[in-house]
């Protein structure tokens, strides 16, 4: 399958890739194209140009300052996943990042284009709304930054501008709790047909607080509210979880994605099974 | 518009003028004689395009040439030594690692990259490292004792 024909440009900076996308309107932005390239094959996108980002150097990479956890835009998912600051800062996003997709694939794609492409199947974005995460943002009109809680508007639809690009994703490091990714992978594609990412803070053997998001039976992710308050002051046990689990099904809303492999209805009865797992992960993690 | 690229494919230099829609796979298999990646799938699942980019294993069939410019590329002609065969197509034929022997290519360059990061991989950690590789022969029992073999043999040397 071959895309249809486009223009290549290439980036040198930032900057260059602004002014490039300002010359070539309906242009958009390659990174490491795994999520662009078989949109591109399969003609569900025709754009008139591509600007190849991915040589920015300076928007890859792994670093921890001044209390946060920073990854850069073109970071690819396998450095993620292999990421010992990840690891200790976020580990919900080194789980889910060792997921995607088979170890070739997570050689090629980003942090950057993977949010910015906002699959509901996809698994960062549920993570990262449960890890408070806020997205870097550039764009002619300067600098932004977009909690990831207002990022994802829809499937496939984010915060971004059309002459916006993804910087970087940042992370509060250092934070007392543990943090986990449970997934539900399709067979074939590895996406997810269920993601749940929890967040929580002990304190002793009960919880202090919980995060929860749920995504890829949805068009974009969802803070599970109902579920975070149920288990906040129970037991770190594993019925407690199963019990607040069952919440979810409030914190879903009424839009469930269905198709041949799974329905509706199977996933909205697996939900409850995948949160009790990130919940009973997460807590394993935040006694330690 | 073509766009001139520079891609070095097992050690020799190839300056070319492209399509920027050319998919990797396909400048590779077209430069002549380099048939040995395959186009499989054509959507990033099956893992038998799968080639080394500077090193690293990738799908050659969800890569533009043009992300590739500058780089260096080895498929599965690049891995044998002056007529030796690399430890892995060795093992591949002792253990009978294929059947029809169409995965083979991609399984030989995906499990390169699983020794890389582990070199004493578990069964578990062989079929984990090569889900992204199908096999239609169902060919996997042999596909693992045939990376369990080439670890031995690289470990040995």
């Amino acid at each position: 399958m071959y895309p249809a024909d486009f223009a290549y440009y290439r980036a040198s900076s930032v900057q260059d890739a602004g002014r490039l996308m300002n010359e070539h309107p309906g242009a958009k932005f390659l990174a490491g194209g795994h999520s662009l390239i078989p949109l591109l094959k399969l003609r569900l996108a025709v754009p008139p140009a591509l600007i190849d980002i991915g040589r920015i150097v300076d928007l890859s990479g792994v670093t921890v300052a001044n209390g946060r956890l920073r990854i850069g835009a073109l970071t690819p998912h396998a450095e993620v996943a292999a990421s010992s600051d990840v690891a200790t800062h976020a580990a919900a996003l080194a789980d889910a990042a060792g997921q995607i997709g088979d170890p070739a694939v997570r050689n090629r794609g980003t942090v950057g284009g993977n949010i910015a492409h906002a699959d509901p199947a996809s698994d960062l974005p549920a993570v990262l709304c449960a890890l408070d995460a806020s997205i870097g943002i550039v764009g002619a009109s300067g600098d932004r930054t977009v909690p990831a809680s207002e990022f994802f508007l829809g499937m496939m639809t984010t915060a971004l501008g059309e002459d916006e690009i993804v910087t970087h994703v940042e992370i509060a490091a250092g934070q007392q709790h543990g943090s986990a990714y449970a997934k539900f992978p399709h067979p074939a594609s590895r996406y997810a047909v269920i993601g749940v990412a929890a967040v929580i803070a002990a304190d002793g053997d009960a919880c202090r607080s919980a995060a929860v998001a749920v995504g890829g039976l949805v068009p974009a992710p969802v803070r599970a509210s109902n579920v975070e308050q149920a288990v906040s002051g129970e037991a770190l046990t594993d019925a407690s979880f199963a019990k607040a689990a069952q919440r979810v099904g409030e914190d879903l809303g009424d839009e469930i994605l269905g198709d041949l492999f799974a329905s509706v209805e199977y996933r909205r009865a697996m939900a409850p099974v995948y949160v009790a797992r990130s919940l009973s992960a997460a807590a394993a993690r935040a006694r330690k | 518009m073509k766009v001139p690229v520079n891609i070095t494919v097992n050690g020799r230099s190839y300056q070319r003028d492209v399509e920027p829609r050319q998919l990797l796979v396909h400048f590779i298999r077209d430069l002549g004689g380099l048939t040995g990646t395959k186009v499989g799938c054509d959507t990033s699942q099956c893992g038998s395009c799968t080639v080394l980019l500077d090193g690293v294993a990738v799908k050659s069939c969800s890569c533009l040439a043009v992300q590739a410019d500058g780089a260096a590329v080895t498929t599965i002609e690049g891995l044998a030594e002056q007529g030796t065969l690399h430890p892995l197509q060795e093992a591949f034929w002792d253990k009978h690692g294929l059947q029809c022997g169409f995965c083979t290519p991609g399984m030989i360059l995906a499990s390169h990259e699983l020794l890389r990061h582990n070199p004493d991989p578990s069964d578990a950690d062989i079929r984990h490292g090569l889900e992204g590789n199908l096999c239609r022969c169902t060919g996997y029992q042999n596909i693992v004792r045939a990376v369990r073999h080439a670890a031995d043999a690289l470990a040995e040397k």
